[in-house]
């Protein structure tokens, strides 16, 4: 069985062309897969190249070399030479990529935030309510919120919408960089048990968690990022 | 005109009665040159031969001031001939002083025959009114213009507004009579209701008010459009179907008024309301003198 | 992936010495959002224009699929037939509120004008289409008579939305539609156009110097320098990590885009 997503030597570096043109290595060399069912989760220092890792996989960044294959049904799609059209499809349909900042349209309310995503993410409208509704009970966010826009929400609050924004459609891949980095214990547990549900049902996830509890919770495999670090005269 | 350039003597028809002078030395026949009204009859011809397009011409100076109906008398000038007998009205009357300072104009550069009576005149010079009496074949209906673009009021450049007229573009049109009816419950316009001629271009009927607008219709007689000051001249010919813009569900309505002529008793006839005194009172009189004074001369007689 | 619906092959215009735009490649399909940034001056007002055909290009084509499904050349098209399908299927949502719409005509005359530009003549069916389409854009059915030059900046721009959007086009172009608002004013438009252009599966091409707007609105994204397209590519990804020197630049000058 192929994997949903493979990173076959893949290698990141930033030019910054604003400091006399500097590169900035990040990974080099990365070979890695996720299949259905498994839970990889990225370990290592901060500053090793995790959550650049996730952003690759997602289109977010670009590689300088390998490829990046994500499973699209029966085809495998390269992330790093799709064509941004095959990037945004695979992104509705594939890939939920849950980060710890929630970045959202100023005004829309928190529920129509959820809904919406459920919406893009293929469900019809009575099912991304119904989900929409369920997922934000189960994350404890109180209903008095709902109807407002998360931009006043503390952290935590803000998180939660971001990861039933994140989880409320059927993607197969998914990758969480610290969801739970702002959550209390008990809301850690949800979220814990929403992404075991997504990998009983074939989803395979590639995430950070710097929560230990966390990790364990959900981890069936660690791959510690800091192999993969370029030599700093690279 | 003769050979010698030397504008030719014109009076030898006879003044008529009422009209002093009868005609003036040292100008030529109905006071322009005749190079200008060459000039004019050209632009009068292609008017005619597309119906309701804009000609642009060579507006003259003319020795009335703009809003006078510059347009009018020019187009005039340029169609008139010795055997034609002239009738000008103003707001459907012949007696007041526009209409009697352009018909003694003529009179006086011409000498050709004037007449206030509809059915003589084979010239009509007017302001605002078509004749209740129907014309006929043979007839031409001048109208003075003072602006001649019916998009003017929605679209300011000139470049534009032909831009439009070209390629049919009359949406905009509508709007007029859409804001009309949001505002008013119905089309308000009363007068300068634009019309569509022979299917084609999109025509301002000069400030005619809307009731005269069904004689333009299909009428036997040749309709000329003269604006002075803006410098164009269009034409409806005999026979031509005009259209009064509307809605399906706002059809085009003329007015109507509930009480008869005051003086001659008709009905369906375009009335005025004239103050009678000082405490108020008016009474409602045919516009159209002509018509009004023969229905009330047959009365008594 | 089907065909664009719009495409520009090497359009170039000069003003004088000055290239504005020089071979721009570009394409955008219905549902498809491409924002095009950069400073003032770079070429980008200019490229809306040539998109238009507003302005002819000194080389280069730009090409439309048309409602029958045939790719057309836009300058194959006679005056008329451009000014329609600009009147029917497309739409210019202008910065300037006052050149795109009549500002002494009332709201659901600007409405209703593309209506009875397409030949409708049926005065109620107008106006309900009118005030649906206010509605949509959340201005108050109670305004339909006022002028827009009664309205506010943000009113005046969602009026041109709606003016725009009565016909059904399948493309929009955007000239700096937020620009001159109220932060807030702006994310209610924001809001609006991503919503519609949603719903609608409009294609959207829009001209923005601000990046925000275009990480917000956007799919895709052109950076423009001196009349040239320097980097092209999905929103997030030129704006997360540019690779050309000036789009760097252009992220590192605003605060949190």
């Amino acid at each position: 069985m192929t994997a949903l997503l493979t990173f076959q030597d893949v290698a990141k570096s930033f030019t910054l062309h604003l400091r006399g043109g500097v590169v900035l290595p990040v990974v080099d060399g990365v070979s890695l897969s996720v299949a259905a069912g498994e839970c990889v989760v990225l370990g290592g220092p901060s500053g090793a190249g995790k959550s650049s890792l996730l952003k690759m996989a997602y289109g977010n960044y670009r590689c300088d070399a390998g490829a990046i294959l994500v499973r699209d049904g029966d085809a495998a799609v390269d992330m790093v030479r799709a064509d941004p059209r095959v990037v945004l499809s695979l992104r509705t349909r594939v890939i939920a990529y849950v980060s710890q900042f929630l970045r959202v349209i100023p005004r829309v309310s928190a529920f129509d935030v959820v809904e919406a995503a459920g919406r893009e993410g293929g469900l019809d409208a009575a099912t991304a309510r119904a989900r929409g509704k369920d997922l934000l009970a189960r994350l404890n966010l109180p209903e008095r919120l709902w109807s407002l826009p998360p931009a006043t929400f503390s952290g935590g609050e803000q998180q939660r919408v971001n990861i039933a924004r994140g989880l409320i459609a059927d993607r197969p891949l998914l990758l969480l960089d610290e969801p739970t980095a702002s959550l209390d214990a008990r809301n850690r547990a949800v979220v814990a048990e929403l992404v075991r549900e997504k990998l009983a049902a074939g989803a395979g996830v590639l995430g950070i968690f710097h929560d230990s509890e966390m990790r364990d919770a959900v981890a069936t495999r660690v791959v510690d990022v800091t192999r993969f670090a370029q030599a700093r005269a690279a | 005109m003769s050979a010698t350039g030397i504008p030719e003597r014109v009076g030898h028809l006879p003044p008529r009665k009422g009209e002093e002078g009868s005609s003036e030395a040292g100008y030529n026949f109905a006071y322009l040159d005749e190079g200008t009204k060459r000039m004019i009859r050209r632009a009068i011809l292609k008017a005619i031969a597309v119906p309701g397009y804009q000609v642009p011409f060579a507006s003259r100076e003319m020795p009335m001031p703009y809003g006078w109906g510059t347009g009018g008398v020019q187009v005039t000038a340029a169609i008139l001939g010795r055997a034609d007998v002239l009738k000008v009205i103003d707001q459907g009357a012949d007696d007041t002083t526009n209409a009697v300072s352009i018909r003694r104009f003529f009179a006086r550069t011409s000498g050709v025959a004037t007449t206030t009576r509809t059915t003589e005149a084979t010239i009509i010079q007017t302001r605002h009114r078509i004749p209740e009496t129907p014309l006929s074949e043979g007839q031409t209906l001048v109208y003075q213009v003072p602006i001649p673009e019916p998009l003017r009021f929605l679209e300011p450049r000139e470049t534009e507004t032909r831009q439009l007229h070209a390629l049919a573009e009359y949406g905009a049109m509508h709007v007029k009579l859409y804001e009309d009816i949001s505002r008013h419950g119905h089309i308000a316009t009363t007068y300068a209701y634009p019309v569509e001629v022979a299917g084609r271009y999109v025509m301002d009927p000069s400030p005619t008010p809307k009731f005269d607008n069904p004689k333009m219709d299909d009428c036997p007689a040749l309709q000329l459009f003269g604006a002075g000051r803006e410098r164009r001249i269009y034409a409806v010919p005999p026979y031509t179907r005009v259209r009064s813009l509307d809605f399906e569900d706002h059809p085009f309505r003329v007015q109507e008024f509930t009480a008869p002529c005051a003086l001659c008793g008709a009905r369906g006839h375009y009335l005025d309301e004239v103050v009678t005194d000082d405490s108020g009172g008016r009474m409602y009189v045919c516009s159209d003198t002509d018509i009004c004074e023969t229905r009330v001369a047959e009365a008594t007689r | 992936m089907s065909a664009p619906l719009l495409s520009a092959h090497g359009l170039s215009k000069a003003y004088g010495n000055r290239l504005a735009c020089a071979g721009i490649d570009l394409d955008v399909t219905e549902g498809e959002v491409l924002a095009i940034v950069g400073e003032s001056g770079s070429g980008k007002s200019t490229l809306l224009s040539l998109l238009a055909g507003e302005l002819a290009p000194d080389s280069g084509h730009v090409r439309y699929r048309m409602r029958d499904g045939q790719t057309q050349d836009l300058a194959d098209l006679g005056p008329a037939e451009l000014r329609r399908l600009m009147r029917t299927d497309w739409g210019f949502v202008r910065q300037d509120a006052r050149q795109g719409l009549r500002m002494a005509v009332s709201a659901g005359g600007n409405v209703g004008e593309r209506l009875m530009g397409m030949g409708e003549r049926h005065y109620g069916r107008i106006r309900g289409q009118a005030l649906d389409w206010l509605g949509r854009v959340e201005i108050e059915a109670g305004r339909v008579d006022d002028p827009p030059s009664q309205f506010s900046g943000g009113m005046r721009q969602r009026l041109q939305i709606a003016r725009n959007l009565v016909t059904g086009p399948r493309l929009v172009l955007m000239d700096e539609p937020t620009s001159g608002l109220d932060v807030s004013v702006q994310a209610r438009l924001l809001d609006l156009i991503r919503r519609l252009s949603a719903e609608l599966g409009l294609a959207v091409i829009i001209v923005t110097h601000d990046l925000a707007v275009a990480r917000l609105l956007s799919h895709r994204i052109a950076v423009m320098r001196a009349g040239r397209v320097i980097e092209t590519g999905l929103t997030d990804q030129v704006l997360d990590d540019p690779e050309h020197a000036y789009t760097q630049l252009l992220v590192s000058s605003v605060l949190a885009a």
